[in-house]
């Protein structure tokens, strides 16, 4: 007995473990399913262990595709994406996703390699200083210096990833750290006495709102994105139902309200509706749940929500009154503050004109294109999509003309299905996010909406889709053109088409028949009925190359500098 | 309108780099930054000078640090009662004709002088900026070599006045 008590101790005593394998029990203490990665010399070590690692390994085709289908998957399981990239170029090419998880808030783990400890700062192989390359565009990063503090920092970065307005964090790991050997180190708390994000509302502005929703004629909610980090979809349902105060989107708030209600006015901003922006233009309570004031949501800020009492609520103090004027602060997590505001209600607003009046713009006012047109035109493709998947896919975009078509014709039954790149407008988004989203959710139909360029520009992860054969659906919105760009230089720059042109095209579907994926040109509306039919519901990858037509542009539009009222391009 | 804004720090690297970051990256204009080891372990205490337009960007650079993880606690303190101390080091020439005129110069100042060579001088003054800048416009006809400033430390004195007074005047 007393034999081999000594001998676990001596055993404890010698057994060791390097730091890699130290990253490696955090990712498991963290129940991480998949990491995008992609290995090179500094981070050897780790993938030597990663041989052997219980989660699923994805290798993206680029380190850029490997955090953006992390973004998706961080995007629709609401839980962190983890990427791992090598020192200095594995490194920089994750900084493009860095910057959009942090501009649209989502929770990423990322470790990249270092060089040795001993030769930082000597310009070594592959030596790039990604801690000030990244701190701009990160929630936070370190770099580890202690082997022994690596369960402990690895821990405090999930929690910072996930928690409060959510984040990307990075973490540095030099390769010495992660190679070399230590005594199985002693558990250490997180210690961030720094970081303490609020979550429940404070009471008296929770009662000065809803006193107000009571007072108002013409209340509106403009809920962002916000709902749906904090899960809050069916809290601001039921809050809505019970005051009847109709809600307008943000681009990133889709999905958060069902389109299909009758109090969804639609989204709101430069691509927004009619009844949206003339809601937010008009109103006389303005609700913001978890949306930032973006430029693009409110136009020229002078004219924006100008007869409005505003009422904010947000988990991130600092976005509070930073661009417009707040009355009634919130700092709260969304769900928290719409369950405090659904014990407190007090009589539902009295609002029957303004009801009225938004039933009237939203008749007259619908979105429109030229139906009868013998062109295929792109909404009509995304209108399709949408009733052959009856509004419940999962859609991820690109960014540019089609995000708008889809974003204004996919009528989003539920939260958690649309992934798109908001704040940072990232070309090179739609596909690889596709793939983090789909791995989040196996079962479901994903559409990856892409132009013809911003497709170019994540082609490689074909291969990654191939690889896991998911049954992703790439719907490339073919204009021969950079849209969005084109659509500008024909609006302010006297249809000078300054290198926004791209007739000269690969084959798409011969190069999706070289990754070994099935492809179909479509090129008129009956094609299109046809196709999709046989192939939306299959369990394989299928690349649809619809041919739209290359001059249509996005309406409504407010052109830069107005104000939400001056849409043109509105059905008449 | 001038901020002094007061923040303890963890003393973890890179956070004086967060800290620049976040002024620059906002566009925020720094006058001064001052940094050192507080009274807490393993904490710093930095002390920034920001010149702003307006009440709604100081109030947002006030929230933008307190975002940063590392930052403990961020004071925007011009409306307290303060103790401001910045110190200047002044190399000016000086011949023998003109050092008398100097050290009188000095004295009310409560400056003193550290070193002396055959035709310079090195004077060190502590104070609040005002009172720097009053002394190195009077110091500045007989040449300044050169001038190196700490920039403004500070914090609250242990008695605040009552009433946060924002001093009217009156004409009438
Ligand atoms: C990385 C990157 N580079 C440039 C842009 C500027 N930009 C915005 S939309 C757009 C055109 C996109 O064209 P395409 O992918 O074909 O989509 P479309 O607008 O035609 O639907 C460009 C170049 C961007 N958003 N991202």
């Amino acid at each position: 007995m007393v034999r081999e008590a000594a001998l676990t101790e001596l055993k404890a005593e010698t057994e060791t473990v390097t730091g890699a394998d130290l990253l490696m029990a955090a990712l498991e203490e963290e129940n991480v399913e998949v990491v995008f990665g992609y290995p090179g010399g500094a981070v050897l070590p780790i993938y030597d262990k990663i041989y052997d690692a219980k989660f699923l390994h994805v290798l993206p085709r680029h380190e850029q595709g490997g955090i953006h289908a992390a973004e998706g998957y961080a995007r629709i399981s609401g839980k962190p994406g983890v990427v791992i990239a090598t020192s200095g170029p594995g490194a920089t090419n994750i900084v493009t996703g860095l910057a959009d998880a942090m501009m649209d808030s989502l929770p990423i783990v990322a470790f990249t390699g270092q060089v040795a400890t001993g030769v930082i700062g000597s310009d070594a192989f592959q030596e790039a200083d990604i801690l000030g390359i990244t701190t701009p565009i990160t929630k936070y990063n370190m770099q580890i210096r202690n082997l022994e503090d690596i369960p402990r920092i690895i821990k405090e970065a999930f929690y910072i990833a996930t928690s409060g307005r959510p984040g990307p964090v990075l973490i540095d790991i030099p390769k010495d750290i992660a190679a070399s050997i230590t005594k199985q180190p002693e558990a250490q708390e997180i210690h961030l006495p720094g970081y303490q994000p609020t979550l429940k509302p404070n009471f008296l502005q929770i009662r000065k709102l809803a006193e107000a929703v009571s007072k108002a004629k013409k209340p509106v909610i403009l809920a962002g994105a916000g709902v749906l980090h904090a899960k809050a979809a069916a809290e601001l349902l039921a809050y809505v139902e019970q005051q009847e105060v109709p809600v307008v989107h943000t681009l990133l708030g889709l999905g958060g309200f069902p389109a299909d209600h009758s109090l969804f006015l639609g989204m709101g901003g430069m691509h927004g509706c009619y009844t949206a922006n003339m809601a937010l233009s008009q109103c006389d309570l303005l609700i913001n749940i978890g949306a930032r004031f973006d430029d693009r949501l409110t136009g020229n800020l002078v004219h924006f929500a100008p007869h409005a009492t505003v009422a904010h609520i947000d988990i991130d103090p600092a976005e509070i009154g930073k661009n417009v004027p707040t009355l009634i602060p919130i700092v709260a997590d969304a769900k928290e503050a719409l369950t405090a505001l659904l014990t407190h209600m007090e009589e539902k607003p009295d609002q029957a004109e303004w009801i009225a009046q938004l039933r009237t713009w939203q008749e007259k006012h619908p979105y429109h294109y030229d139906k009868d047109s013998p062109n295929l035109k792109p909404q009509q493709v995304v209108e399709m999509l949408h009733v052959k998947t009856n509004g419940e896919a999962i859609v991820t975009t690109d960014v540019g003309q089609h995000q708008m078509w889809a974003a204004q014709y996919y009528q989003f039954k539920n939260a958690d299905r649309w992934v798109t790149s908001g704040g940072l407008g990232t070309m090179g988004f739609g596909l690889p996010s596709s793939i983090g989203a789909q791995l989040a959710d196996p079962e479901a139909c994903v559409i990856a909406m892409v132009g013809d360029a911003g497709f170019q520009m994540s082609t490689q992860e074909m291969a990654v889709i191939k690889e896991l054969n998911l049954p992703i659906k790439i719907a490339i919105f073919n204009n021969q053109s950079l849209g969005m760009v084109r659509q500008w230089q024909d609006f302010f720059y006297q249809s000078r088409y300054s290198y926004s042109k791209i007739p000269v095209q690969p084959s798409f579907v011969k190069l999706a028949e070289a990754y070994d994926i099935n492809g179909y040109t479509i090129t008129n509306v009956e094609e299109a009925e046809r196709v999709l039919d046989e192939v939306l519901h299959t369990r394989e990858p299928v690349l649809l190359d619809f041919r739209v037509d290359s001059e249509e542009n996005v309406f409504p539009m407010i052109a830069p500098g107005k104000g939400l009222h001056e849409m043109v391009g509105v059905k008449e | 309108m001038k901020r002094i804004i007061s923040l303890l720090v963890m003393n973890e690297p890179g956070v004086l780099n967060r800290i620049t970051n976040l002024f620059s990256k906002r566009n925020y204009n720094i006058e001064s930054i001052s940094v050192g080891l507080s009274e807490h372990d393993g904490m710093s205490r930095i002390t920034c000078v920001v010149h702003v337009e307006s009440e709604q960007i100081s109030e947002q650079i006030t929230k933008q640090l307190n975002k940063q993880i590392d930052i403990i606690k961020v004071t925007d303190i011009t409306e307290q009662s303060v103790v401001a101390r910045e110190l200047a080091l002044i190399k000016v020439q000086s011949s023998p004709q003109s050092r008398n005129e100097i050290y009188s110069l000095i004295e009310p100042f409560r400056a003193s002088v550290i070193d002396v060579s055959k035709d310079s001088m090195v004077i060190q003054i502590t104070g609040e900026s005002e009172k720097i800048e009053a002394f190195v416009e009077l110091i500045k006809p007989y040449g300044i070599k050169e001038l190196a400033r700490t920039g403004t430390t500070a914090f609250p004195r242990g008695t605040q006045r009552q009433s946060n007074q924002k001093t009217n005047f009156s004409i009438v």
